[in-house]
């Protein structure tokens, strides 16, 4: 069995991402080839066959010339799984890779069931296994199913790719996130507000409840993307990534974005009206309650 | 200028979900379903377009489904899509993305739409597939994750919403198709009068059979809950009950409260 994994290069440098399709590689027992748009000094350290882009040429975010590099490169190597990570650059990448060799793709895989290929449902509540259609499979995996361990300390044999043609998509340049008020990184306690809260005029309910904790106000992302608190509040994959002595998710569903920002913190309540929230999954305490009785009432025995 | 905006129905998440009959998909009974959260940013999007543009844009609203989908159909019409079309598929089940992009390149093709717009991902299937695969059977160019839309002068200036709060900045020329994420805009809610005049809005109907063309390259091998691993405690109760509880149980396994 063949799999040739994508690595993604960004902003100069390549991605660790790469290593996380080795070991999903790893697990499916298949021999290994890569792709990459980047540059020689900047190469997976992986055994196997490199097909390695100019990214000068190319550039980092050139959707129509990267499918089609992809595409040579499956051409060259026939492998049974064709291999990026769900990431901003693989799941616009993929499909297009997908559609142009007219086979089956699989979208955020997070493990291998009986040789199936297992996926999310229903914000993580559910799982899928899904059957592609025989010969070569298209997959996207989820950051942090497949983990690696250990330094890597493999060297690629490398090989030019090329292909003609011209760019679709004007790339124009990167913007820096906003600068953070908060840096919630820092902070040992932290209380967030998720959509559960309702309405922005519910903010002040969990912000209380954060000061009687002595720690700071978090956020899920609709809550910004709604005004209700300032971006540096997010915590999550867009977010920040913080790991507080407490945590505690207030209406907050437990979307494998969110938990990605949260999930290494040292003691997790959840407070959710629903029992079957994913994030029960992460919580070390879950409160089936309504948040806007618990968190008042939390807050006057923190402060009684 | 003409815009298409593509719409799924996704039952609402907070659902408890139960596995149907042949074990491959959630059982439809006892859901409440509304338009994809990442759709009513399309929408949106779509809809400041067509604003933008005056009376010579047609904006057209699609989705594939059986006819509770008219209700997310009639909800975008409400919220200032000009037309609706609904293709009509009882049997939703068993098409994969491959298949659903392929209806909607089918319909779309030949009618000379400037703009597609689609949701970045679905919320029950999550898959983002299919606006890529539409934009690469239609020969479009493409970009994914938009969390900032501009249109002037034939091109749209997106922005792509990349991780850890990076954006990058990308140029397209119409014919295009965008994905739309999470906080692009704040979507509308439609107001009475607009409900009322949607009312009398087309909506065509036409039967998925005669633009679907394609097998499926994937199927459902099985549907189930998720082991739980979480060894976490459940609490329930009276809120002041539970206040003392988490309070102890804090003071013994955390030293945040010492
Ligand atoms: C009741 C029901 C039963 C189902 N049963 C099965 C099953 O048994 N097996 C199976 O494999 N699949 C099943 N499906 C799901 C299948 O039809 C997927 O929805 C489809 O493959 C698209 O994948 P996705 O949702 O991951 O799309 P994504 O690629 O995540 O969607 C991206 C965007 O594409 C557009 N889009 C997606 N779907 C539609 C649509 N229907 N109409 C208009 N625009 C759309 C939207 O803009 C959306 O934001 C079922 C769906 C329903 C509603
Ligand atoms: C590329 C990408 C990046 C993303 N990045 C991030 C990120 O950085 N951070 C992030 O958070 N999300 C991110 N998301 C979004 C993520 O997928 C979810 O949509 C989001 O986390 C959901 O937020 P939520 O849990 O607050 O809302 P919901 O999912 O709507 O959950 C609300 C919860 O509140 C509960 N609830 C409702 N009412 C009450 C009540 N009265 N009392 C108690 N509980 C109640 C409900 O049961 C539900 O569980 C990203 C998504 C994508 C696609």
């Amino acid at each position: 069995m063949k799999a040739l994994l994508i690595g993604e290069y960004r902003e100069g440098k390549l991605l660790d991402n790469i290593y996380e399709l080795v070991a999903f590689a790893g697990k499916l027992g298949a021999d290994v080839s890569m792709v990459l748009v980047g540059d020689a000094a900047n190469v997976p350290k992986v055994n196997g066959n490199l097909h390695l882009a100019d990214v000068g040429k190319y550039g980092e975010y050139n959707p129509s010339a990267h499918r089609d590099l992809v595409v040579e490169a499956v051409q060259k190597e026939n492998p049974d799984y064709i291999v990026f990570p769900h990431s901003s650059y693989g799941w616009d990448l993929a499909p297009r890779v997908a559609a142009k060799l007219k086979v089956a793709q699989v979208s955020e895989v997070v493990g291998l069931n009986d040789g199936n290929l297992e996926v999310g449902s229903c914000n993580a509540k559910m799982r899928r296994t899904v059957k592609p259609a025989a010969g070569k499979v298209v997959v996207t995996l989820q950051a942090g199913a497949f983990s690696y361990q250990g330094e890597q300390q493999g060297t690629p044999t490398i090989s030019p790719l090329e292909v003609t043609g011209s760019a679709d998509v004007e790339f124009i340049g990167y913007e820096p996130a906003e600068a953070k008020d908060v840096d919630l990184t820092k902070a040992e306690i932290i209380v967030s507000a998720g959509r559960g809260i309702g309405k922005k005029d519910n903010i002040p309910v969990i912000a209380a409840l954060a000061k009687a904790f002595g720690g700071e106000l978090g956020a899920s992302r609709p809550v910004v993307d709604a005004g209700w608190v300032e971006h540096s509040h997010q915590v999550g994959t867009t977010g920040q990534t913080v790991s507080p002595k407490l945590y505690v998710a207030c209406g907050i569903s437990g979307a494998i974005q969110h938990l990605a920002g949260m999930k290494k913190s040292d003691f997790i309540v959840a407070i959710n009206k629903d029992k079957d929230a994913p994030i029960g999954e992460v919580a070390d305490v879950l409160i089936v309650a309504d948040v806007l009785q618990f968190a008042p009432a939390l807050t006057a025995k923190l402060q009684g | 200028m003409k815009i298409l905006v593509c719409i799924k129905q996704v039952p609402d998440m907070e659902s408890r979900f139960k596995v149907n009959s042949s074990g491959d998909w959630y059982s439809d009974a006892d859901l409440a379903f509304r338009i994809n959260e990442y759709d009513e940013y399309a929408v949106e999007q779509a809809v400041q377009l067509r604003e933008q543009q005056g009376d010579s844009c047609e904006l057209t609203v699609l989705s594939i489904g059986p006819d509770r989908v008219q209700e997310a159909i009639k909800k975008a019409l409400a919220m200032g899509c000009d037309r609706g079309v609904h293709i009509q598929d009882n049997d939703v089940h068993k098409k994969d993305p491959w298949q659903i992009a392929s209806i909607i390149a089918a319909y779309a093709k030949g009618k000379g739409y400037d703009l597609i717009f689609t949701g970045m991902q679905s919320q029950d299937r999550g898959s983002a597939q299919v606006g890529v695969t539409v934009a690469e059977l239609l020969g479009h160019a493409c970009a994914t994750t938009l969390v900032g839309f501009e249109y002037a002068d034939g091109a749209v200036k997106a922005k792509r919403e990349l991780e850890g709060g990076v954006k990058g900045v990308v140029r397209l020329k119409i014919p295009a198709l965008v994905t739309c994420q999470l906080g692009l805009n704040i979507p509308r809610y439609p107001t009475l009068p607009n409900i009322m005049k949607a009312k009398k809005k087309e909506i065509e109907a036409v039967p998925v059979a005669s633009l679907l063309g394609e097998q499926p390259l994937s199927v459902t091998a099985s549907f189930y809950p998720p082991a739980k691993k979480g060894g976490g405690i459940v609490l329930e109760g009276d809120v002041a009950d539970l206040s003392d509880k988490l309070i102890s149980i804090l003071k013994e396994k955390t030293a945040v409260l010492r």
